[in-house]
């Protein structure tokens, strides 16, 4: 019988959560690696045992691992990211210019055909890929070179944290970077233009439709659909249909288009989950109702999905990486808060429950189909 | 070159990444310092690379602090000799998480 395997990654340890294609009974595994900043684990699409950890600490710096047998053991791999070059300077938060600093890898994107290759999104933003399984790690330099002396921080830090393959065009991958937009690249990473027609930051830029300097926080794409990316901004909800040459927004009836994960259904590609959060300067959901809200239109209209969430006196939030979705008939779709729960729904998000209460604080959720 | 059997105490998150005891014994060529030390750590344990001190720079990492003989060396030239009883490996050179938070 199928199954699967979610990855938990929290402030203090990562967790493995398993269970059988019913996704009624849980098993919890973790703490690994306690105590560190676990920012984000992923499998491999072509070996599922094969999994990538960020493991982080204010102390001690950036350390991976990797693991060939299904989170059961893992060791350590490479941990150098040097930026190409001299990586010279980008805006700081008092608008003078500041040195481009590695701080951590905020996001793994296995290749979704080699098991030896993988991307990491970093902070400060750069993108660096891996072709012998996490051992050695090389920086893709041209993505800076789009006006990044522009990019600034977000609140979060200045971070790659969004990394979409398309897998109908091994050269075609897209990136979002906090606060410096949406960029993709048609030639395997080498040259790079930034997709940020149509965004509007009325409130954070002095030029609401500039190029670059919006505060995307997460891309999410249909693999049968690959030219249409929904994207959750700092503010408003977004939709392209033309692999990000032009967005518009989507958010409609939304309570609050303030958010940060964005995901779309496994086998319906106009069903789009996102968890509205009351505003950039409270980060809980607005009156203290958990509810994700889908939209079965691809946008515009979206219904509360509020059965077995808690409705009352909720006051976490759902960060940009900890909502995810498997592929199991009906989909699955699993949401970890900050307030360490992790939430998982077997029916596409009619009815919720609880696959613990009790975690550290959530960074990040991934689920595996397995076999 | 004369090497020094030299103590060296891991906080334990660096003892859980390097999959060491609480206290490992190094060889280090003299003179015994803060980088011969380090060096010997690394090639010990090259999975703490980069968790002391920074990989490019050789710098410590801000909130990683170096003790011995009850003093604070932190501040110190990484090239400067350690206190006698750490260097004949009577004491041991402390790697500390620094304090931090509430």
């Amino acid at each position: 019988m199928s199954g699967v395997r979610v990855l938990v990654g929290t402030r203090k340890g990562a967790f493995i959560l398993t269970s059988d294609g019913k996704r009624e009974e849980w098993s919890v595994c973790g703490p690994h690696f306690a105590g560190w900043e676990m920012y984000h684990l992923k499998g491999s699409p072509v070996d599922p045992n094969r999994i990538f950890a960020s493991q982080t600490s204010s102390w001690f710096g950036q350390t991976m691992q990797r693991s060939d047998d299904g989170g059961h053991t893992w060791e350590p791999v490479g941990n150098q990211f040097a930026y190409v070059g001299d990586p010279g300077t980008h805006q700081w938060y008092d608008g003078t210019q500041h040195p481009w600093e590695f701080n951590r890898v905020w996001r793994l994107e296995p290749s979704l055909t080699d098991p030896d290759t993988v991307y990491a999104g970093v902070e400060d933003a750069a993108l660096f890929r891996s072709t012998d399984g996490g051992q050695t790690w090389a920086e893709l330099p041209g993505l800076r070179e789009v006006k990044g002396n522009l990019w600034q921080p977000g609140a979060g830090g200045m971070c790659l944290h969004t990394i979409v393959l398309d897998p109908n065009d091994a050269n075609r991958i897209f990136v979002a970077i906090s606060a410096a937009g949406a960029f993709r690249t048609d030639d395997g990473g080498t040259t790079w233009v930034p997709i940020n027609k149509g965004l509007r930051s009325e409130y954070e830029l002095p030029d609401p439709d500039a190029d670059v300097g919006h505060c995307v926080h997460s891309i999410a794409m249909h693999p049968d659909r690959p030219d249409v990316l929904f994207m959750q901004k700092h503010w408003d909800v977004m939709r392209t249909d033309d692999a990000g040459a032009m967005w518009r927004e989507v958010s409609g009836n939304l309570p609050s288009d303030f958010g940060f994960p964005i995901a779309v259904h496994a086998h319906e590609p106009d069903t789009v989950y996102v968890v509205p959060i009351k505003s950039d300067s409270e980060h809980f959901p607005p009156d203290g109702k958990l509810r994700v809200y889908r939209s079965r239109t691809g946008g515009d209209e979206w219904e509360p999905l509020t059965k077995g969430l808690p409705q009352e006196n909720c006051y976490v939030n759902v960060l940009r990486d900890a909502m995810a979705v498997d592929k199991l008939d009906d989909c699955g779709i699993y949401v970890g808060t900050t307030g360490g729960q992790v939430y998982a729904s077997n029916d596409a998000g009619d009815t919720w429950t609880p696959i613990v209460r009790d975690l550290p604080s959530v960074l990040s959720v991934e689920v595996q189909t397995l076999p | 070159m004369n090497q020094i059997q030299v103590q060296v105490m891991l906080p334990q998150h660096l003892r859980t990444l390097a999959r060491s005891e609480r206290i490992v014994a190094l060889d280090v060529p003299e003179p015994v310092t803060q980088r011969t030390i380090l060096d010997a750590l690394e090639a010990a344990y090259p999975t703490l690379r980069g968790t002391i001190r920074d990989m490019a720079t050789q710098q410590r990492r801000p909130l990683v602090r170096f003790f011995a003989g009850k003093q604070d060396l932190s501040h110190e030239s990484p090239d400067a000799p350690l206190p006698e009883a750490v260097a004949r490996g009577e004491e041991p050179f402390l790697v500390i998480g620094a304090m931090a938070g509430g």
